[in-house]
Formats: structure tokens, C-alpha cells, sequence
């Protein structure tokens, strides 16, 4: 039941402060913390809700387009 | 690379920003600028005014006319910018020490005008910038480093000072309620009027550890579990109350505008001619 | 110069009609003793010229109103007096590091504290220049009449403008409240000075940027053609924060020298008699009213006095009372204060002259014959 992947998952890591919110509230499950920083642990589990972006203090990961990275 | 809206609306050279891993303030500011971006204004008729404290870096960050002022002083300095050019969209950015302590004599009056001001209250329950003393929102019987023995004081409930003050929309949400803020700031924006959004942020660094609120997430969740929405209150019993707060819009009038009532003294001179 | 424009008034009043012909277009202030005429009369013209007038909850917001006025690209006046001007302190320090024209006008009354609310005092004058923390430009005009009152207040903001500075205007209650007859010279007499706008279509506007031989960066409003940041921290050219040492020694470095290269421009001051004069009295403000008649008064009786009347009292006037300290025998301070404004004339003219004061701060008037006694006993 995954939505069409319109978008795609960008992490910008060196942004990311490692405060773990995004994992702890990704509804999927998609996200981890490796060496203190985001990362994408499962991309075909993500649903693209938004929610790591909408959560993000440090603005490390966001919802873009395919091709240029931009929405 | 970043995302459009990060690019679009903040000086993406000046991040990251200095807040602490975990602070909530970065959710808030993005959902300002989201708030702005989907009310399609014009970068160059906002102006966003701070004053001194982790919330009032923010303007350092966002893309528009910005000014970064003295602690407490946001208010009066944004009423200034907002006479002088009233076609600004004036948003004062502060915290809870910069807004209801310092500043709290300019909070109640620019409310009692009814100001075209949008303030958005980066509310951390501290003051974090010095380091973690208790603020006028730090609850009653918590900690801060000048409050070791525990908080005396009685706290704020900055929503209920804003209203009885003469603000013309009032509302809280949290910083993990992001959508909410970004509705509330929009509505904040389109109401002609002094309005005020009580924005609740998590301080793992200083409250958090102080208080034994554990991790950012722990207080995020925090965030989630306590709070309930105004309009759901009335119709929950009492004890499903206990240990909550309230968010959502809690008021909304329409009384005349400061800027527009001066300009009526001056139109009548005009007239006159 | 039609005669009709000949009017019978207050210095305060003269304040406000010489802002409005320098063309102040928004005042925010809060009223206090003796200054509150000059609010009170903005409050009612200004809306007739379309310009914006504010009672604010404190003077500390009315200065910080002010700021942000200018920023805003308005001509911005605040006033005050005594426990005012101390709480404008923290703003007027801001206006200097962020480089926002306005001017603040500081009718002085006895001090400290609440002190003598309805009587004049001179008090203020180093408040004026270290009343607000760290090293920062400051520019303060004292007249002596309400005519002067007019036109110091029209330089005030035409400095203010030129060098991006605060200004400060310090009268006293005694020419604030005087009324004279004055005549208001028509527009066309008056120099008016507006701040420097950037050049239209810039790639990028950096709000304090300056070239070789500028000082004063030019300065655009908010809400216009460029975006900015303004900030009360130590900022380098483009506006934002910095820490670094060599940013925080530049920045003041200029502020400094925008004011003390310009000091010539900057100086006013009225020489009196001077010329053959052996004993010099140094005044300002109402003081120097009666220290004009203690020189007629002792050149009646055949004493060589002259007078020295600054009314730029900050950046002060080193060259000039140095020169005024060579030529003469002994050098009168005569102020309404416990001795201020002796201190740097001391510094500049111990060593070619004997200085002396002629001090007094209990709310009364220095008296032409206590001037004139002082005259004889040096």
C-alpha cells in the first residue's frame, strides 16, 4: 500500500544534530540513527507523510522531487 | 541542496542554526515560513522582529526584513516599524522570559491597542540562552539554576494575559503540533488585529535535564500526550483534564486596528484641504 | 521673510516646529516633566502633515518605537527628561551600534532620581555621552534660545541623518519652557539633510557596507527594494552577527571616525568678546544667558571677559577650547551641575591656562552676578 513515489526522501546530514525525533515519530519505521546521524534505514517503507520534515528542528530531512531534489 | 521552501524562505548560508539537538524552536520557525509561503506574501512586506533569547535568533535565519532588537523590547520596536509602514506584515518573534518578563509591559500594550502584530511565544519554560533559570512560565515547583529548591513563583498562562490584555486572536499550540502552528500563525496573519500564538517549544538542554523530562523525544511526546484541543475540553470529564493543556484558538474578535484608526485622524486632516 | 511668521513661543514648541521642518514624520514618547509639551504638540500636528505620533507605555518603548520608525524610513523624534533619559539608556546604545538616525530630545531637570522635576539642571551632559554601556558615538546640542531651539533641532536631525547616529538635543526646562519671540524661517531657508538611499538594482544590498572614503553606509527602509538584518550585536558589512575580533574592532573603529573625521562639519559654537578677552567663561544652554551678561557686566567695569558658548557639546570641542585656553589667563566653567562639562575642558586647557568652575545644582539658575563674582575672584 506504499503511495506513488512522486517524491523522494533527501537527507542533508551534515544539518542533522542527531536528536532522534524524526525516527522516533516516522509512523513507518523508515528511519534510524547511524553514527549519530539520519538515516534512511527502509525507503520502500515510506509513505511520504511528511512527517520527519514537518518534525525536523534542524531541517535534515525533506520530502523533494525526483529529479533536481526540489518539490 | 535542500528543500524549496528551507531555500525560498531562509538565509540557507546561515544554517544550521545554533539551537541545541532537539530544541523545538526550528519546528516552529518552519512552520512560520510555511505559514507565510502558503499565504503567498511577498518577502519583501514582512518584517520579522525579535528580541534577545534562543527564540529571537530566529530572524537571523528567515528571509525577509529582519531585526534582531534589545531583550524584552521586540514589541515596541515592531509597533514603530509597523506605524511607520503599516502595508508591513509585522511578526514579532520572542520567547517567554524576552516576552512576558522583560517585555511584559509591552506585551499587555500592544495587545491593549490591537496593533496589526502577529507574535508568535517561542515558550521553552526557561530561559536558555543564560544557561536555565526559571522563567515566568517555568511552572510552579520546577527547576531551573536560580530556582534549585524548586520554582515558587506562580506561573503565566500567557494565552489568558494576552486575552485579558485586548489581543484580538489568541491560540497555542505545541512544537509538535507543527501544522497547528503553522494554521494558528496564519490566522494570526490574516486577522487585522494584535494576535498572539502561543507557541510551546521543548528544551531538552536546559529544562529537560534539569527537570528530568528525559530526551527530546520523551518531551515531544509529552508534547503529544498532554496536550487537548479547546474544542474537545468542554465535552471531556474533569479528570481527563488532569495534567493537561489546552491548545487551539481560544479567542477571536474583530475590534478596530491602531494603524487604520490613525489613519482615519489623518485622512480627516486631508479631507479638510 | 514674510513677517507673519514671527510667533511668540516656548523652546519646546520651537523643538517641535523645527523637527517638522526638518521634516519628522513620526514621534513616540512618554510625557515627563519638563519635556511633555513637546509630545503633547506632535501629537497635534503631526497627523496634519500625515506624519504618526504614539504615546508609549514607557520611555524605554518610546525610544525603541523611534527605532524602529527609522528603520522603517521615517524621520523619528523622541523626548524626554531626567529619570527618562536614563531609561532610554539601553535603546540609545542600540541606535549607535545599528546606526539609526533619530533624534532624542533630553529637556534636563534636577536630578538624581526623580530629583527636581520642575527646575533646570544641566546634569545630564556626561550621561549624554557614557549613560549607555561601551565605547559608541554620540552627538549632543545644547541651545540657548528658542529660536536656537528651531534651528539645533533642525541640525540634530540633518546629523542624525547624515551620520546615521543617534542625536541628542539638550535643552533645559529653563529654554524649554522660556517663550520668546521668534521668527521660523520659510523652507527654502532651511537646510534639510536625508539619509543616503543604495543605488536602485543592486545584486545585493549589504546594509553596512562602505567604501574607501565612506563612513556612513547608505541605508535603505524596510518594505522597500532590499531585504536586511539589523542587529544590536557586533555585525560585519552585510548586518549579520560576527565575533570575530577584527569585525568588532572595524565596526567601531568607523562609528568613531564617522563622528571625529567630521568634527569640523559637526562643531557649532559662539564666540563672545573674545577677541582681547584675559578671562574666558565657557557656558551652554541657559547658562551661557547669564554668562553673556556677566561679560557685559565686567567689561562695564573695565574686565577684559569674553564668552565661549558650545552648543555642540558632544564630540566636544577640543580645537576650539584649546585655542580659547591659549589666549586667555583663566577659563570659567560655569554650568548647572556639580562640574561635568569642566572635566574635558580641564583636559584640554590646564596646561595653557588656569581653569575654574562656576558650578551649582539645586534647581536655581547661575545669576549674572554670580558669574561676574566668580569673574573677579580668579
Amino acid at each position: 500500500m506504499t503511495a506513488s513515489k512522486e517524491k523522494k526522501l533527501y537527507v542533508k546530514k551534515d544539518w542533522c544534530k542527531g536528536c532522534n525525533i524524526c525516527v522516533a515519530f516516522c509512523p513507518m519505521n523508515t528511519l534510524e540513527l547511524k553514527d549519530g546521524k539520519i538515516n534512511i534505514k527502509d525507503i520502500e517503507s515510506c509513505t511520504q507523510c511528511g512527517r520527519c520534515e514537518l518534525l525536523c528542528p534542524d531541517y535534515a530531512i525533506y520530502l523533494g522531487g525526483t529529479e533536481d531534489g526540489k518539490k | 541542496m535542500t528543500s524549496t521552501l528551507v531555500e525560498n524562505h531562509f538565509r540557507i548560508g546561515k544554517l544550521p542554526h545554533i539551537w541545541c539537538p532537539g530544541c523545538g524552536h526550528g519546528i516552529i520557525m518552519r512552520s512560520i515560513a510555511v505559514a507565510i509561503d502558503e499565504l503567498g506574501y511577498d518577502k519583501n512586506d514582512v518584517c520579522v522582529v525579535s528580541g534577545i533569547g534562543c527564540s529571537s535568533r530566529a530572524p537571523g535565519y528567515m528571509d525577509f526584513n529582519t531585526l534582531h532588537t534589545l531583550h524584552g523590547r521586540a514589541l515596541a520596536y515592531a509597533t514603530g516599524v509597523k506605524m511607520a509602514n503599516p502595508d508591513l506584515k509585522v511578526i514579532v518573534i520572542t520567547g517567554d522570559g524576552d516576552c512576558a518578563a522583560i517585555g511584559g509591559n509591552h506585551l499587555i500594550h500592544a495587545s491593549r491597542r490591537n496593533i496589526d502584530i502577529t507574535t508568535v511565544v517561542f515558550n521553552n519554560n526557561i530561559y536558555g540562552m543564560t544557561g536555565g533559570q526559571y522563567s515566568p512560565t517555568t511552572p510552579t515547583g520546577e527547576k531551573g539554576t536560580t530556582a534549585p529548591f524548586g520554582n515558587i513563583d506562580r506561573n503565566f498562562d500567557l494565552c489568558n494575559l494576552a486575552k485579558g490584555a485586548g489581543a484580538t486572536y489568541v491560540a497555542r499550540s505545541t512544537a509538535y503540533h507543527a501544522n497547528m502552528v503553522k494554521q494558528q500563525v496564519k490566522a494570526a496573519l490574516e486577522n487585522k488585529g494584535f494576535s498572539f500564538v502561543e507557541a510551546v517549544s521543548i528544551c531538552p538542554t536546559y529544562y529537560g535535564r534539569k527537570n528530568k523530562k528525559g530526551d527530546a523525544v520523551s518531551m515531544m511526546e509529552y508534547l503529544k500526550n498532554s496536550t487537548v484541543n479547546v474544542k474537545a475540553a468542554d465535552k471531556l470529564p474533569k479528570e481527563k483534564l488532569e495534567g493537561k493543556f489546552l491548545v487551539g484558538e481560544f479567542y477571536k474578535s474583530e475590534e478596530p486596528e491602531y494603524t487604520e484608526e490613525y489613519k482615519k485622524i489623518i485622512d480627516s486632516f486631508q479631507k479638510e484641504r | 521673510m514674510a513677517k507673519n511668521n514671527v510667533k511668540l513661543m516656548q523652546g519646546n514648541e520651537a523643538c517641535v516646529e523645527g523637527a517638522l521642518a526638518a521634516g519628522m514624520k513620526f514621534f513616540a514618547g512618554y510625557p515627563i516633566t519638563p519635556s511633555t509639551e513637546i509630545a503633547e504638540i506632535s501629537s497635534l500636528r503631526l497627523p496634519k502633515v500625515g506624519g504618526k505620533f504614539i504615546q508609549m507605555e514607557d520611555e524605554i518603548a518610546g525610544m525603541a518605537a523611534i527605532i524602529g520608525g527609522s528603520l522603517a524610513g521615517l524621520k523619528s523624534m523622541t523626548a524626554t527628561s531626567g529619570p527618562g533619559f536614563s531609561l532610554k539608556q539601553e535603546n540609545l546604545g542600540y541606535a549607535a551600534i545599528a546606526e539609526v538616525p533619530c533624534v532624542i530630545v533630553n529637556v534636563q531637570r534636577g536630578g538624581p532620581s526623580t530629583g527636581l522635576p520642575t527646575s533646570p539642571a544641566q546634569g545630564d551632559i556626561m550621561q549624554a555621552k557614557w549613560g549607555t554601556h561601551g565605547d559608541h558615538p554620540i552627538i549632543a546640542l545644547s541651545p540657548s534660545s528658542v529660536r536656537e531651539t528651531f534651528d539645533l533641532t533642525v541640525k540634530a536631525f540633518n546629523f542624525a541623518e547624515k551620520y546615521r547616529t543617534p542625536v541628542i538635543l539638550l535643552t533645559d526646562e529653563v529654554i524649554g519652557h522660556m517663550r520668546e519671540k521668534i521668527e521660523i524661517p520659510s523652507p527654502d531657508e532651511i537646510e534639510i539633510i536625508d539619509r543616503v538611499q543604495p543605488k536602485s538594482g543592486l545584486e545585493e544590498y549589504k546594509p553596512y557596507e562602505v567604501n574607501e572614503d565612506q563612513l556612513v553606509p547608505d541605508m535603505a527602509p524596510y518594505g522597500g527594494e532590499y531585504r536586511f538584518h539589523v542587529t544590536g550585536l557586533v555585525h560585519d558589512e552585510t548586518g549579520f552577527p560576527s565575533n570575530d575580533s577584527n569585525v568588532a574592532e572595524s565596526l567601531l573603529n568607523r562609528i568613531m571616525k564617522k563622528i571625529d573625521n567630521n568634527i569640523d562639519d559637526i562643531a557649532l559654537y559662539e564666540e563672545y568678546k573674545l577677541e582681547d578677552a584675559e578671562v574666558a567663561i565657557i557656558a551652554y544652554g541657559s547658562t551661557a544667558r547669564s554668562a553673556k551678561s556677566a561679560v557685559d557686566m565686567a567689561r562695564a567695569e573695565g574686565i577684559k571677559a569674553g564668552l565661549f558658548r558650545p552648543m555642540t557639546i558632544w564630540p566636544f570641542l577640543d580645537k576650539q577650547v584649546t585655542e580659547v585656553s591659549k589666549k586667555v589667563d583663566n577659563v570659567i566653567v560655569a554650568e548647572m551641575n556639580l562640574g561635568q562639562y569642566v572635566i574635558e575642558v580641564e583636559r584640554a586647557g590646564n596646561k595653557h591656562t588656569k581653569v575654574s568652575k562656576c558650578c551649582k545644582a539645586n534647581g536655581q539658575l547661575i545669576t549674572p552676578d554670580e558669574i561676574l563674582a566668580k569673574i573677579k575672584e580668579v
